[in-house]
């Protein structure tokens, strides 16, 4: 994963609260391998078709490119999907800049190497306000610094957690490292069944192997 | 352990933090790993980073987003569901973790299936690839929804990675009045505290009204905790909870059960213990309550009138609420009851148990349905249930179609959609725009009131519906 240091790049004011990941990737795109470029199907019912918004922030020219997304409260909530996170990444987003995040999507962003950076919504407000006087204009995002600066010279702090941001800084690989404590997790393992062992039932004994309804079969009793 | 100002997060929590980094996360052990067949790019993932699924029993694998609910006999018909099935099917076999698939009697919704064997028990650690991972903290565990590379993680090392979470605590006091269902706590919460309301934290469900609460009712309300932004929900075991868990397969068994009960019930927050932010509501104050916008927070009485716009608390929140009123074709200081709708779901992990069916099918049995009405039961326990009890052939007296279960139109991957532009009383758990459908409408709701709306083509106070019964 690429480490996340300091990036300048277009930021798209997106001054929009609660928006859910439905939005941004709809549940029939979802089943699609890694591969996929799923910056093709970001915000797609949106961008597309006869009920889609004309004029669509992310559409407008001066933001082609764009590496910043400026949200408000609660940007991605709802279905854990992490494609959510591909279509963004895929689009080439590095940062978000809001109030508050989907929690499971907050997650999603640092093991994706994205940043999602916290600051008051005041900030977003500024932040958009700037951003739409000059559309197009550039801010720079510094995470050793955990600051948002903008083009004239403001800047902004943000709040991130310790441990998210030395994950993004190093980039690196969360099982290796994890696995670094695999006598530790051993050792939790052999403990724990030894003293509680209905925590971990064997599925197979404990139900057995049924015998199966075949599926192509199953009568359709309507 | 009394006066040591635990709360039940924190006991759970302990007894499962293998270590702690610099940072303060705690690597936690996962006692119960919850996948589904949208997890398959995980499976891809760790073949190819070259590692095995560490503890594939303890890794449960059940068919429920993309299966269909009618027309079995011909497959699955989209062909990236029908692959994705395909290869998590040849992948479980291979490795033997705990899978429940297709063509499986026990087959249904995951999170209904774990709760029917006895999966999800008191006190144990689970993680798993579904928002809705919430549901199973009504059984005591601490249940939390991940996403896809954390799901790869915990396939390969069986844990995984928490910074501390603060605590909120949701006390429904008194009790619930006549025909109030546990879908209206929920909806009643959301709205209070906002879609926003409960990030970054765990909630601990309290109160008379939540101890009155059956099993399938509390599901309910973790169910849609996480739509308040919750990272985990949980009820502390009890009785109830050890009266609907005793004799399940997986669940203790004989001296073992003893045991565990003892243990059970030590889990419980300490009087001393203090929560980062307390929310009270009377449940007394709470009434048949429905959605009419695009975010579960968007719930109102079904006695009300459609809120201004202008009247929010701020102009960006009027902007969302207006742009939800034009997605949903409805008007200011219109009557919820005169809200005209064009099909009805019953099911879902929100409202897909035999307790749901019931209470729809009490009402389906007054009369008929005046627009089309699936019923989708939560797994095939449910549904063997619910025919032995005869409630399928209320439903189909009513007019309401009766499937196989699954997922179905509360996200339509399976093709259960909702077309552009109509309507939908439905008992599932979000109202996003597009959600059951491009262009859909979605107005969430109990059990009971889905049904009244069935017999009347209208969104329903299902009171005025059991006073004429």
């Amino acid at each position: 994963m690429e480490p996340f240091l300091r990036i300048e790049g277009i930021a798209v004011p997106f001054d929009r609260a609660n928006v859910d990941t439905d939005q941004i990737i709809p549940a029939r795109f979802i089943m699609k391998p890694r591969q996929f470029d799923y910056s093709k199907v970001l915000f797609h019912d949106l961008r597309n078709g006869p009920a889609a918004e004309p004029g669509f922030t992310l559409d407008r020219p001066e933001y082609r490119g764009a590496k910043i997304l400026v949200t408000a409260e609660n940007f991605a909530c709802g279905s854990a999907r992490e494609q959510a996170v591909y279509a963004l990444q895929d689009t080439g987003i590095r940062a978000l800049v809001g109030p508050s995040f989907g929690g499971i999507f907050y997650t999603n962003c640092i093991k994706n190497g994205i940043l999602p950076a916290i600051v008051d919504a005041t900030v977003v407000s500024a932040l958009c306000a700037a951003l739409l006087r000059s559309p197009g204009s550039v801010l720079a995002v510094d995470l050793p610094q955990q600051t948002i600066a903008t083009n004239d010279g403001k800047w902004f702090p943000f709040r991130i957690g310790e441990g998210d941001k030395a994950q993004l800084m190093g980039g690196w690989d969360d099982i290796t490292r994890t696995l670094e404590h695999e006598q530790a997790i051993l050792a939790h393992e052999r403990a724990t069944a030894a003293t509680a062992t209905w925590t971990r039932p064997s599925f197979d004994e404990a139900i057995g192997l049924r015998r199966p309804i075949p599926f192509a079969k199953a009568r359709d009793e309507r | 352990m009394p006066g040591t100002g635990l709360t039940i997060f924190d006991r759970i929590w302990a007894r499962h933090r293998i270590l702690e980094n610099v940072a303060g996360e705690a690597l936690l052990y996962v006692d119960q790993h919850f996948l589904n067949e949208t997890s398959f790019i995980c499976f891809q993932e760790l073949e190819r980073l070259g590692r095995t699924v560490r503890r594939p029993k303890q890794s449960f694998l059940a068919m429920d987003h993309t299966v269909p609910t009618h027309h079995r006999e011909a497959g699955i018909p989209n062909a990236e569901n029908r692959e994705a099935i395909e290869y998590l099917d040849r992948f479980a076999r291979k490795t033997g973790m705990a899978y429940i698939g297709v063509d499986d009697p026990r087959q249904g919704i995951g999170h209904i299936v774990a709760s029917e064997i006895g999966l999800t028990l008191p006190g144990i650690l689970i993680a798993g690839d579904d928002s809705h991972t919430t549901t199973n903290g009504a059984m005591g565990a601490l249940s939390l929804g991940i996403g896809l590379s954390e799901v790869t993680h915990v396939l390969a090392t069986q844990a995984l990675w928490q910074a501390p979470y603060r605590k909120l605590r949701v006390t429904f006091s008194g009790s619930m009045a006549l025909a109030v269902d546990a879908k209206d706590l929920v909806l009643e919460l959301i709205h209070r505290i906002g879609a926003a309301g409960a990030i970054g934290h765990f909630v601990e469900f309290a109160g008379a009204a939540v101890s009155a609460l059956s099993m399938a009712q509390r599901m309910t309300i973790c169910n849609m905790a996480v739509e308040a932004g919750a990272r985990a929900a949980i009820i502390a075991p009890d009785e109830t909870t050890f009266a609907y868990l005793k004799g399940r397969p997986l669940a203790p068994q004989g001296k073992d059960w003893d045991v565990a009960v003892t243990e059970w019930r030590a889990l419980r927050t300490d009087e001393e213990a203090v929560f980062d932010r307390e929310v009270e509501i009377p449940a007394s104050e709470v009434a048949p309550t429905v959605t009419w916008g695009t975010s579960p927070q968007d719930a109102i009485r079904v006695d009300g009138r459609i809120p201004d716009p202008k009247d929010a608390g701020s102009a960006q929140e009027s902007a969302r609420a207006e742009a939800a009123l034009h997605y949903m074709g409805l008007a200011p200081g219109m009557r919820v009851t005169d809200i005209a709708i064009d099909q009805v779901f019953i099911g879902s992990c929100t409202n897909g148990r035999l307790e749901d069916l019931r209470a729809a099918a009490a009402i389906a049995r007054n009369g008929r349905a005046v627009v089309p009405a699936i019923v989708v039961p939560g797994s095939q326990e449910v549904k063997r249930e619910a025919e032995s009890e005869g409630l399928h052939l209320v439903f189909r007296a009513a007019g309401f179609e009766w499937r196989e279960p699954g997922c179905s139109m509360c996200l339509g991957m399976n093709g259960d959609l909702v077309e552009g532009g109509k309507r939908c009383a439905s008992t599932t758990n979000r109202n996003f725009m597009g959600r059951q459908g491009k262009g859909a409408r979605t107005h969430l709701m109990g059990p009971a009131m889905a049904a009244a709306a069935a017999l009347t083509g209208r969104i329903s106070d299902v009171r005025t519906l059991l006073e004429r019964a």
